[in-house]
């Protein structure tokens, strides 16, 4: 078997020597079935799957043939009346705009919510897979997951597939037994819990919104300006970010969904308002 | 990333009845960041005569600098008005000279010659050009402005009609390119005189 060991480039040419076999490695958990992908039968499959179809942010994937949907914002952070998830709904490949109307919040169950950032197949399927993992704990156990177990479970899938070029920023949020969680979970099976997250190309703007006006105190309608407003600005600002505002709030009795607003629209409405102020 | 991608930017000049009209984005942006909505990239080179420059910011506005220069000095020794086939060629010429060292600029030269027939062209950045009668694009959305103009374009529009063509083709492509947009300029320029007209384009 040629090796493609040290090859940065993936040659068309030797797409016949790319057989394909069933994955020759143990998941970590036997537990958790995480679907089975045929790997590409080299002596390295995660490097080449790394070099070859890594569904990267930034400008990984530059070199590469195959390139992917990406470039977002989202967020979620927790205040005293639960959680607020926002984000926008661009999805790029290279400078040109393949959506404006991509759904990225993803509604794992009635209490469970998933946001996209990074490659979008990436994060559809593995929240999807997710929500199954989560029903199945249900039927076993009788009761509903905990977020921290949810976030785990997504963490552990992450961890699997370690250097094979995965793309996934999320937030994992919802309502448990333990009150409202947030916990932000990505490809290289980071799992983090905080009161607030921002993640993808204008999450830098997002944070500097968020910092500037967060408090825990804050009401439920100022919390909803607050996440709409931190996205808006992210938009304005990111190239790669645009198009609608999905906004959705966690309460004690599941998520709710807030409201989808075009972001062209907030522009007009948060300029009318700072006029105001300068008047 | 290419450096003629780096500011992102959307340029068409198109041919009308006895008039032309040329449009532009407004961004100028540092790759994905935005860093200002109010760029100016087309600019008046004579009564009838204009140049949009897409491309490396810094080069587009040097080479504003340097053709008002050239133009004004050949004014100055021929005592005459430069026509635009005239400038489109020095255009070429001065792009040319740095062959290999180039400013990162790709031009389109829209203009109404002495009897009032449009002209247009467009060069790459080492000032290969290329002469058309409808319609020239420049700029990170070629693919999406060449679609819009292929589907709205007629020949012989009426000034009117061509600043409309112009702007719903604009609008339309920048919509689809993450690198261009947040509002444009249009200018229809006609034996009469120039209008200029500024766009209201989406705001992400």
């Amino acid at each position: 078997m040629t090796s493609f060991v040290g090859e940065t480039s993936f040659n068309p040419n030797s797409l016949l020597e790319i057989g394909s076999r069933k994955p020759n490695f143990q998941l970590a958990n036997d537990l958790v079935d995480d679907g089975n992908f045929l790997i590409p039968n080299v002596q390295d499959p995660a490097f080449f799957c790394r070099t070859n179809f890594a569904s990267a942010s930034g400008d990984k994937d530059k070199e590469q043939l195959v390139k992917f949907a990406k470039g977002t914002t989202t967020l979620a952070f927790k205040f005293n009346e639960g959680i607020i998830v926002s984000v926008d709904s661009r999805s790029t490949m290279g400078a040109y705009i393949a959506s404006q109307t991509v759904k990225k919040i993803i509604e794992i169950n009635p209490f469970l919510l998933g946001t996209m950032a990074g490659g979008a197949a990436d994060c559809s399927y593995w929240e999807r897979n997710l929500g199954m993992q989560c029903r199945l704990y249900e039927l076993r156990n009788k009761k509903r997951i905990s977020v921290a177990a949810a976030s785990k479970l997504l963490a552990n899938t992450m961890n699997s597939y370690r250097g094979y070029g995965l793309s996934m920023g999320t937030m994992v949020t919802g309502w448990d037994e333990t009150g409202p969680q947030l916990y932000y979970v990505d490809n290289d099976a980071t799992r983090l819990h905080d009161n607030l997250f921002s993640v993808g190309s204008g999450s830098t703007y997002a944070y500097g919104v968020l910092d500037t006006f967060y408090r825990p105190d804050l009401t439920v309608d100022e919390a909803i300006d607050l996440g709409k407003r931190a996205i808006y600005h992210a938009t304005h600002r990111d190239a790669y970010s645009g198009g609608i505002n999905n906004l959705y709030h966690v309460q004690a009795d599941g998520w709710k969904k807030i409201h989808s607003i075009d972001v062209n629209e907030l522009h007009y409405e948060f300029r009318d308002e700072k006029n105001e102020m300068v008047a | 990333m290419s450096i003629l991608e780096y500011n992102g930017a959307a340029i068409i000049a198109m041919a009308g009845k006895n008039c032309v009209g040329i449009a532009a984005d407004t961004r100028l942006g540092v790759q994905a960041q935005t860093v200002a909505c109010d760029f100016k990239k087309v600019f008046k080179m004579g009564d009838k005569l204009f140049v949009g420059l897409a491309g490396l910011a810094s080069d587009v506005q040097t080479l504003d600098q340097l053709l008002t220069f050239r133009k004004n000095l050949y004014e100055l020794k021929e005592e005459r008005e430069m026509k635009p086939k005239v400038f489109s060629a020095m255009l070429s010429s001065i792009l040319y000279e740095k062959r290999f060292g180039p400013y990162f600029a790709e031009p389109v030269v829209a203009g109404l010659d002495d009897d009032g027939k449009p002209f247009l062209s467009a060069m790459d950045l080492i000032g290969a050009p290329v002469y058309t009668d409808d319609f020239v694009v420049s700029g990170t959305c070629t693919g999406n402005l060449y679609g819009m103009c292929e589907t709205l374009y007629k020949p012989d529009l009426e000034p009117d009609d061509l600043f409309e063509t112009l702007a719903q083709a604009l609008l339309a492509s920048v919509d689809r390119d993450a690198l261009s947009g947040w509002g444009g300029v249009v200018h229809i320029i006609t034996k009469e005189g120039v209008t200029s007209r500024e766009l209201k384009g989406r705001q992400d």
